[in-house]
């Protein structure tokens, strides 16, 4: 839908009239869940880059301690990739009709998904040990916020994920596809934001 | 030809997808934990309306103080500085954005686009229950050690987590907890009222077609979804400062003789962040307004809108402009003074496309048949205030009159003609125009004329001498002026007659409020249509309309929604769902 042609219809003219009664009323061929799937990222977008632009606001000020990266981080990330890669899998299995194998990924994908949250929150951990608090510095506290932002909008995705897997037993393919469709849409655009979080700490 | 034989086949099949309905089992699923928009819809406005008496209230005590400071003993500074940021936030975010978008918005899209609910009716049960919680977390406020925020509904840091400001403890913290909920719940609704406007209309119900209502209320919807965000950073942030000492807004600072902890934070950000919300806030709050008057006046003069593609375009440009006019509020924070500039001109842009839906407004009234109606009469002052909210906005967005008058009463008498009155008289007019179909009973009218000319005439005798009282250089969010040289004695007496006002109007509200009451029982029976409107909602089969919104078979759209006055149709309107070969007579009802 190109919203400045639509802008640009004349519904008073007897051709458009025509288009008119002949339209079926819905602006995108897409199925519905998957638009306003489109609609909230759009949202969490506009969330997390204004945290973004917060960061390389507070970034340059001279007071700025950086902390260390963890190496755990590096091993976190590729546990998300392995999320997402896990997740695609399973989707193209789904279409393609391959029950068990769609089973399977959905589960690993998950389960990865969770190992990752625990590994964040082992990164915590170690950080505070270290004696890098949130209000020490605020590269500190950025990080903190950001790990947990991230983590908060992927628990929320694994909720989503065990609605799907308790349908597993019971649901028909159609609906268990459109739910592994959002799901992996999700899981992509979360493996995103966290590569961009994660640049983002590595460059300061 | 051929091509728009081509259009129509890039169109898609004319098929009216029948959605999965939910059904309520039970009475609590039916009235209480309700997927139906319908009821959704009635619950927040109900929610909106209660905590927005509570605002109400504080109005009258914060007057009360400025029109008679040192006679009321429970009235201390500190008291007013909560009532001020209390009466301010609900005012704005719990009862005008819930009620237009929650309220008007879950009632009116699925009837006026043809659908038979929101596209996730239990995302959107759940947007309302958490906007409930977000209420109550608020109201909780009152009630915690300290008390409420006393910040000033801006927030603005340091002063709002700083032991001098009142509620600075678990005040500002449940506020901005309070603040976060509702921005969740409302992405939730937002994310509904968004998609079934795209996905869910009915056939023949092009976006070209809609009424201005639903073109209002979904454009304020996405710009909430796109400006609530920067609040909830803010909120986060803030938070996070106040309970783990981060220092995320706060700078260096001393506090009552110590140094604090925090240093090196933003307050400015802080700022930044809060206006790209705050402003783009009032456009979620006059979009909806603007298309409800629309549809109002043109059906109550029985006339096509004038203008219809200029008004909707008017709503999106104006949507899009509201993005980039927010640090007009920021003047006197040290900018740069080509920043300044650059926002006094964004600023006075804004007003072309706003000056072009009042010009219309005004064409469509011009030599129409103008019933008197009380919609009507409420949509007549709501445009008379808004060109006079809107003109005095025009004098604060220039940086060298700003400045003078940045923080005195006439900024006060701006925001609340604007953004205070002008969306009450819609929402007035839109409830005595909507009620016949909620309930299928008319209000009373004698009820309803006494309602409006006390709260039209009311409103200016209370806002009209503010303005006056800011160009004498009283400033804002003063608990009292003490014996100040530069205050004459008749600005008192003038202040006491605003709180006498004040109360008046507060109290007529009462008679509205039995007069809902009592129409809802006693009533003259409304039947269906009764002011023989074009739109879907008034062609349900039941009124008011039932479970699934229309019978059978959703109705399918003709024409677009402003068909009044038509020469020989019968009834001088077409509704839009009669087809064209039958158009000037009703369909067999
Ligand atoms: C019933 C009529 C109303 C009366 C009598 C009233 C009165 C007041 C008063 C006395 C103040 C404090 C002025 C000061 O000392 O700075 C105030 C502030 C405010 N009011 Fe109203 N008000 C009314 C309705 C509304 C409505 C409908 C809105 C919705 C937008 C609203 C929004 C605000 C805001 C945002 C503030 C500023 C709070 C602050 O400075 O932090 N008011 N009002
Ligand atoms: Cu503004």
């Amino acid at each position: 839908m190109n919203i400045i042609e639509q802008l640009r219809q004349k519904p008073w003219t007897a051709e458009q009239v025509r288009i008119d009664d002949a339209h079926g009323g819905r602006a995108y061929v897409l199925p519905t869940a998957k638009l306003g799937l489109r609609i909230l990222l759009t949202a969490i977008t506009v969330l997390l880059s204004l945290f973004v632009v917060a960061y390389s606001d507070r970034m340059v000020v001279s007071d700025w301690r950086p902390l260390p990266e963890p190496w755990l981080l590096w091993l976190n990330t590729l546990v998300l990739i392995g999320s997402s890669v896990a997740m695609q899998r399973g989707l193209i299995a789904v279409r393609q009709g391959r029950i068990e194998r769609f089973k399977a990924s959905l589960l690993v994908a998950g389960g990865s998904a969770v190992v990752f949250l625990l590994g964040q929150l082992w990164v915590w951990r170690q950080l505070v040990e270290l004696g890098y608090f949130a209000a020490s510095n605020p590269a500190n506290a950025f990080f903190y916020l950001l790990t947990a932002l991230h983590g908060l909008h992927l628990l929320g995705g694994l909720v989503a994920w065990t609605r799907l897997v308790a349908r597993l037993t019971h649901g028909d393919t159609r609906r268990l596809r459109m739910g592994m469709e959002l799901c992996t849409i999700y899981w992509h655009f979360l493996l995103v934001v966290w590569l961009i979080f994660f640049a983002l700490l590595l460059y300061s | 030809m051929a091509e728009v034989g081509a259009e129509i086949e890039r169109i898609g099949p004319a098929e009216v997808e029948d959605v999965e309905l939910y059904h309520a089992k039970s009475w609590i699923t039916k009235y209480v934990f309700s997927q139906d928009a319908k009821v959704i819809a009635i619950q927040y406005s109900a929610t909106a309306i209660a905590i927005g008496m509570v605002a109400l209230v504080l109005s009258w005590l914060m007057r009360l103080q400025l029109g008679f400071p040192e006679s009321f003993d429970f009235i201390e500074a500190q008291d007013y500085y909560q009532f001020i940021t209390m009466h301010g936030m609900i005012m704005v975010v719990y009862l005008l954005t819930a009620l237009f978008l929650g309220g008007f918005g879950n009632y009116l899209i699925p009837l006026m686009v043809g659908a038979r609910d929101m596209v996730f009716p239990y995302v959107n049960m759940l947007s309302y229950w958490i906007y409930l919680l977000a209420v109550l977390v608020l109201v909780a406020s009152f009630f915690v050690p300290g008390g409420p925020t006393g910040a000033g509904w801006t927030l603005y840091p340091p002063q709002a987590i700083l032991t001098g400001t009142p509620g600075a403890g678990a005040g500002i913290v449940l506020m901005l907890v309070s603040l976060a909920l509702f921005i969740i719940g409302f992405t939730m609704g937002g994310l509904n009222y968004v998609t079934t406007v795209l996905q869910a209309r009915t056939r023949g119900m092009t976006l070209m077609r809609m009424p201005l209502t639903v073109w209002g209320i979904f454009t304020a919807t996405v710009l909430a979804l796109l400006a609530f965000p920067a609040l909830f950073v803010g909120a986060v942030m803030m938070t996070l400062d106040s309970v783990l000492g981060t220092s995320f807004f706060m700078p260096t600072i001393v506090s009552q003789g110590e140094l604090l902890k925090h240093d090196g934070g933003s307050p400015i950000l802080f700022q930044h962040l809060f206006w790209f919300f705050g402003h783009p806030e009032v456009y979620i709050v006059a979009l909806p307004a603007f298309g409800i008057v629309s549809d109002l006046i043109s059906v109550h003069a029985r006339r096509h809108i004038f203008g219809y593609r200029m008004m909707v375009w008017a709503i999106v440009i104006i949507g899009a402009l509201s993005f980039v006019v927010w640090a007009h509020h920021m003047y006197v924070s040290g900018m740069n003074p080509y920043f300044g500039f650059f926002f006094a001109t964004t600023t006075l842009i804004i007003a072309v496309p706003t000056a072009i839906k009042v010009y219309n407004w005004t064409l469509t009234l011009w030599r129409a048949n103008i019933n008197f109606t009380l919609p009507m009469l409420f949509a007549l002052a709501f445009i008379v205030t808004f060109v006079n909210g809107g003109i005095t906005g025009l004098f604060l967005g220039n940086v060298v009159v700003d400045v003078p008058l940045s923080d005195t009463m006439f900024v006060v008498a701006h925001f609340h003609m604007v953004m205070g009155v002008a969306p009450i008289l819609v929402i007035f007019g839109a409830i005595y125009h909507w009620y016949p179909l909620m309930t299928g009973r008319m209000l009373n009218e004698a009820m309803g004329q006494f309602h409006f000319w006390v709260t039209f005439l009311g409103a200016y005798m209370i806002f009209l001498p503010i303005h006056y009282l800011g160009f004498l250089g009283v400033p804002r969010r003063y608990f009292e002026m003490g014996t100040t040289s530069f205050i004459p004695e008749s600005a008192h007496t003038l202040n006491e007659f605003i709180t006498v006002v004040a109360l008046i109007v507060g109290v007529a509200q009462l008679v509205f409020f039995y007069n809902v009451v009592w129409s809802m029982i006693k009533g003259k029976k409304a039947g269906h249509n009764p002011w023989k409107a074009t739109t879907l909602e008034w062609q349900t089969e039941e009124v008011p309309p039932g479970h699934g919104n229309f019978g059978r078979e959703l109705p399918v759209v003709y024409r677009w929604a402003y068909d009044y006055g038509v020469p020989g149709a019968e009834d001088d309107f077409v509704p839009q769902n009669h087809p064209p070969k039958r158009a000037p007579a009703r369909a067999a009802e």
